[in-house]
């Protein structure tokens, strides 16, 4: 294998704890990760060397914060293969980029009658903005079924794309099933339909090179924190055609040109989008933790992914009790599992495991339409990222005899 | 083994009151009846209680939950009956205090409820504890609102 995951642990100041006694085994990453040193060295070298505030004084500082936070904006660019830095928009996360959309781009293509497009395996942050456009609207949202085994039903997407769909939005892993949707292919469908395609790309971009140009998506929208960046920084990229077409959804500073008494007009991409002051630092973080991933390689981080679900997969299958959701090839996910044991409601199955120093998360994943449609209730969930070793895999199958054990002796 | 702390947690008797429960189901004749969630977690409990002459002659709970949540409300199902309102609100008042590692004066009168004080060490798991618990107290104190579906609020 290709990374070094002991060596890499090394740079995770948080990862050397001893969590109930027990070294931690942090496999909570869909939710967020843990920032390595470089990145932390970054945010803290650009408050204690360059901080001021960006595009406005003449100063040298507000030129070397500006050129920082334009630099990151490239390197953003380069990482998902953009073609200019104008289409790249730094917002809070995930869930702004989605709501900026909703808001932006629902106004400009969506009406009455109209319908948008999502599936059952989306994050609440992919399907409340929309269904609140639709409500708003008077349009439909319309729903993907998922096959038996957890992945995207593609013969109803298909079906389910017609002239009436104005919007086609996706996400390009799933943060329960781990499961990787065939974006390119489905934005093939929704193009040749007339529909605008977006694609949350939160569970995605962290794991795996993510070219968006290839992809052909017309928005794509990911969070630095889930892949070793500070909170409070995001992105959403848009193609040029669009931005310039969209409307701001924020007004305030940085995205004027003139102000007038009764009307005002807008900068130029990207910053007609970006009012206010922006989180400075954290893109700079941001940037500093693609650069950490480029060094790796994410051809070899998605390689390592695979290979910890490749492991892990048979080993719980074998497990009597064991329920693991989604897909069991391995080649078509990530490495996030989620699971069920025997009858345990994976709240208690969280608190056994942290017993044993291992973040797992447990609930419904901001996913409960996911869930109701699974006919669960919750599920448990590890999500394995570049700092998590082989010794964390077996410890993690540790956990789950242990708390098997635990439940049943206490049962009898 | 770390694991060997989980017992702090989990007693026999919290995983019997999970998987033998008392008083699961409904009442025929319930004169207050409430549904109460947990939205950062989805647990859900339903109480239905007969109270005559204030007195809490029956209790039933349903809902979906892990098993500090069910065993929780088992327990307190147990321990309310035959209690006066007054009685059953003041259980519900020293249980909040239990479970936050607090000592109360009649830990009898808690019953095996006694056994969730464990949970005082496992902050995360507190409100699993007290669902079924606010739940009670909200259908005494307001018993007009039949039925009326709650939230558990943040400071709960
Ligand atoms: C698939 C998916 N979409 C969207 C989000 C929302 O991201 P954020 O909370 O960073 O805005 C998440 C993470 O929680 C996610 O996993």
């Amino acid at each position: 294998m290709t990374v070094n995951e002991e060596k890499l642990k090394q740079d995770f100041p948080i990862l050397s704890q001893i969590v109930n006694d027990e070294p931690l085994v942090y496999l909570d990453n869909a939710a967020t990760t843990q920032k390595p040193r470089q990145v932390l060295d970054a945010v803290v070298q650009y408050y204690e060397t360059a901080n001021a505030n960006v595009h406005r004084g003449v100063h040298t500082l507000a030129a070397r914060a500006t050129e920082q936070y334009e630099g990151a904006r490239e390197t953003v660019r380069r990482f998902i293969h953009a073609e200019e830095t104008a289409e790249v928009l730094f917002t809070r996360g995930t869930t702004t980029s989605l709501n900026w959309l909703a808001q932006s781009l629902g106004d400009a293509v969506v009406e009455a009658g109209d319908e948008i497009l999502i599936s059952y395996m989306e994050h609440h942050s992919n399907i409340i903005p929309w269904q609140q456009l639709a409500k708003r609207k008077q349009a439909k949202l319309v729903y993907i079924e998922l096959t038996k085994d957890g992945q995207l039903d593609l013969a109803d997407a298909k079906a389910k794309i017609t002239e009436k769909t104005k919007i086609v939005a996706l996400t390009h892993v799933s943060n329960v099933l781990g499961v990787i949707n065939p974006i390119k292919e489905l934005t093939k469908w929704a193009h040749a339909k007339g529909a605008v395609m977006v694609v949350d790309g939160a569970q995605a971009v962290p794991h795996m090179p993510v070219d968006v140009q290839a992809l052909d998506a017309d928005f794509y929208a990911f969070s630095g924190h889930k892949m070793l960046a500070p909170t409070g920084i995001g992105v959403l990229y848009g193609k040029r055609v669009w931005l310039e077409r969209l409307a701001p959804v924020e007004f305030g500073g940085e995205m004027i040109d003139f102000v007038y008494e009764q009307d005002s007009t807008w900068k130029e991409l990207p910053w007609k989008f970006e009012a206010g002051t922006p989180n400075m630092s954290g893109a700079i973080g941001l940037a500093a933790a693609i650069d950490y991933l480029e060094a790796i390689g994410m051809e070899n981080i998605f390689a390592q992914e695979q290979a910890v679900a490749a492991y892990l997969l048979p080993k719980l299958a074998a497990i009597d009790g064991v329920t693991v959701y989604g897909p069991k090839d391995a080649s078509l996910r990530t490495g996030v599992i989620s699971f069920n044991i025997d009858e345990l409601h994976p709240h208690d199955v969280a608190t056994a495991f942290d017993m044993e120093g291992v973040a797992v998360r447990a609930g419904h994943h901001c996913a409960q339409p996911l869930m109701r449609y699974m006919d669960l209730a919750a599920t448990a969930r590890a999500s394995f990222y570049v700092y998590n070793t082989q010794a964390d895999a077996d410890k993690f199958i540790d956990a789950i005899q242990k708390t098997k054990e635990f439940f049943s002796y206490g049962l009898n | 083994m770390a694991l060997t702390k989980l017992d702090q947690l989990y007693r026999a008797v919290i995983l019997d009151h999970s998987k033998n429960p008392r008083h699961r189901g409904v009442l025929d004749q319930a004169t207050t009846q409430i549904e109460l969630n947990n939205p950062t977690c989805g647990d859900v409990i339903q109480i239905q209680l007969l109270v005559e002459d204030g007195i809490v002659k029956d209790a039933r709970f349903e809902g979906s939950g892990c098993t500090i949540a069910m065993s929780s409300a088992s327990m307190m199902t147990e321990a309310i009956i035959g209690k006066t309102e007054a009685e059953a609100l003041k259980l519900a008042a020293d249980f909040s205090q239990v479970v936050q590692g607090k000592a109360v004066e009649n830990e009898e009168a808690l019953g095996d409820a006694m056994m969730l004080s464990g949970v005082s060490k496992f902050p995360a798991r507190i409100k699993c504890a007290t669902l079924s618990w606010k739940a009670l107290e909200i259908a005494l104190q307001d018993k007009d609102n039949q039925g009326t579906a709650g939230q558990l609020k943040h400071d709960e």
